[in-house]
């Protein structure tokens, strides 16, 4: 059990909560969250936002039952989590760029925050549908930010400015990514959604089949080489 | 500290909670957590004779009270599973249940012949999965077919065997009593029934297979009545399941006529809970002053 200190509400649907506590996590990987003792019954996965000395948070978009009841809890309630899980985002050096598409921006705050100076080059690109947020958050942590507002952002990415590129999005938007040509050799990892039980990689229900064959989403990923996985 | 132990068939467990079958892996996630040595026992994946990949599509989807899963039997094959899951479960210190399904009687006969040739404290044999469209389920269904698959596995196999029944048997007393004729350690029950979910935007099931299986606390009522039931027709051991989330839904299983328990759906809600109903029914038995846990077993 931890206690909320903030939670509050960006635009309509997106929220971002604040827990206290001294937390972990690498870069990509999530935790299960439940707001509430029995009903809905399953927690809820939420990426690592950001992580500071006392404290973790969540961005999150209220989609149904679970997300609207986040939605509605008050600084001081208590909340469940269990985490940090997941294989994230690889630690790795030159120059990277970040892709995400909606609510998928997610994980990329903490992914920058922690890259930042080990990397020669940090861009940040942010799609949105209607209205940007946070900007000035994701503009700490790059050294360019690229926005673009009811449009592709990927028509701005030239994949070749990149040794690496993590996306979180809408799957068409990652594979996109992963369709286009690079001279440079340039590695994508992408970061998937799937519905989860255990969240652990003990039941199952997460499986993904990719091209080393089956794999769970909460364990082995959510985050894959690009290449690997086969697109809806 | 209240002594948990139960004896089930010719075996001892320590206490008598059991992770049941595909919530729980082979154990090696869950002993990340916490240290699963202080379980009475681990039921494993469903193991079949060759891989399995599973079922495509959706897997899970929750409902009001508990949730319907279409995993349908992946697992990396017995012998993968004896190669690479075997020598970690050995080391336990806690009864290691092998569960194994299959479509054909032939596939049930080699899985458990394999099976039997290695140190394993008992086979749970699934004859309930309704998630694979070819079989499995089919054997639990009727009295007869029933009957034959166990009398041909006891056969084969000296170590210690279970049957897992299913809810969607026609007839749930008439095959406990024909598994127990034919020569079964004990029975397991329930594994999840058979339910449907629909996506009325795209007029299209859930999932793939169309149907899936329904576990959690909305089939605990009919879980404990069948459980019931089974108690008072058969003389050999129950394990007890379906919807069990807290020590007192375990208390009521074995008060049903369980005598261990095996618990599911709860592992995805809290990691720990397994831990937290062994801690419940000691402390029960301290309270009520409960010297054995067979002082409570059956006495609905
Ligand atoms: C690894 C991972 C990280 C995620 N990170 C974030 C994040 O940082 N911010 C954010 O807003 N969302 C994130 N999501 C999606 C988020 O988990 C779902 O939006 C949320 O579970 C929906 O729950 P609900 O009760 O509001 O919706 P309902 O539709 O009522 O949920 C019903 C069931 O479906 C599941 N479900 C529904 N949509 C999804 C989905 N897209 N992915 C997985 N499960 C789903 C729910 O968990 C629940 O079990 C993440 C998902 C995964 C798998
Ligand atoms: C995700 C999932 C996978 C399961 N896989 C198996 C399996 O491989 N073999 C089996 O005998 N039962 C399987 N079951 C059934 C459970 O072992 C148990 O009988 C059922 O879920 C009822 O108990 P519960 O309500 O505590 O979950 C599975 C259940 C779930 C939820
Ligand atoms: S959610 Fe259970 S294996 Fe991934």
């Amino acid at each position: 059990m931890a206690k909320i200190i903030g939670n509050e509400a960006l635009s309509e649907d997106i929220y971002i909560i604040i827990i206290e506590g001294k937390f972990s996590g690498e870069i990509g990987q999530f935790y299960m969250l439940r707001g509430w003792e029995e009903y809905p019954l399953l927690s809820r996965p939420l990426s690592i936002y950001d992580i500071n000395d006392g404290n973790i948070s969540f961005l999150y978009k209220v989609i149904g039952k679970g997300t609207k009841r986040l939605s509605e809890l008050k600084e001081g309630d208590n909340i469940n989590l269990q985490g940090p899980y997941g294989n994230g985002f690889p630690k790795v050096d030159g120059k990277v760029a970040l892709v995400g598409g909606g609510i998928g921006i997610a994980p990329l705050l903490y992914t920058g925050k922690i890259l930042e100076d080990k990397v020669d080059k940090l861009d940040i690109y942010l799609g949105f549908r209607e209205e940007a947020i946070l900007t000035d958050e994701y503009r700490k942590y790059s050294d360019e930010l690229y926005l673009s507002i009811g449009s592709n952002i990927t028509d701005q990415l030239d994949i070749n400015k990149y040794d690496y590129i993590f996306t979180c999005g809408p799957e068409p938007m990652m594979k996109k990514i992963v369709d286009m040509k690079s001279d440079n050799n340039t590695k994508i990892y992408v970061s998937l959604e799937k519905h989860m039980a255990c969240g652990i990689g003990a039941c199952l229900v997460c499986s993904c089949e990719t091209k080393k064959g089956m794999t769970r989403v909460c364990k082995d990923g959510p985050v894959y080489l690009g290449e690997e996985v086969f697109y809806e | 500290m209240s002594n948990t132990q139960v004896n089930f068939s010719s075996i001892e467990f320590k206490n008598p909670v059991i992770t049941a079958s595909g919530t729980f892996g082979f154990g090696r996630e869950y002993n990340e957590i916490y240290d699963i040595n202080a379980l009475g026992g681990i039921s494993t994946k469903g193991i079949t004779l060759k891989r399995r990949r599973g079922n495509k599509g959706m897997r899970i989807w929750e409902t009001p009270s508990g949730i319907m899963n279409s995993v349908g039997l992946e697992n990396p094959g017995v012998d993968d599973f004896i190669r690479d899951e075997l020598p970690f479960l050995k080391k336990l210190d806690t009864n290691m249940i092998v569960n194994i399904g299959g479509s054909t009687l032939e596939e049930y006969i080699e899985a458990v012949d394999r099976v039997s040739k290695q140190k394993v404290d008992m086979i749970e044999l699934n004859i309930s999965c309704p998630n694979v469209k070819e079989g499995g389920m089919a054997f639990g269904i009727k009295t007869k077919t029933a009957r034959k698959i166990v009398k041909e596995i006891r056969q084969i196999t000296n170590i210690p065997l279970i049957i897992k029944l299913s809810p969607n048997a026609e007839d749930i007393v008439a095959i406990a009593r024909a598994c127990e004729e034919e020569g079964a350690d004990g029975i397991s029950l329930i594994n999840t029934f058979k339910g449907l979910a629909i996506d009325i935007n795209n007029r299209k099931p859930i999932f793939d297979n169309i149907y899936a299986g329904l576990s959690g606390p909305a089939i605990k009522p009919i879980a404990l009545r069948m459980v019931n039931e089974v108690y008072k027709e058969v003389s050999i051991p129950i394990m007890g399941m379906g919807g069990i989330m807290n020590w007192k839904d375990g208390i009521e299983f074995m008060m049903a006529g369980a005598t261990c328990i095996q618990v599911g759906t709860a592992n995805f809600i809290n990691p720990h809970i397994c831990i937290e109903i062994i801690k419940g029914i000691e402390d029960f038995m301290d309270r009520e002053n409960i010297k054995s846990l067979e002082e409570i077993i059956g006495i609905i």
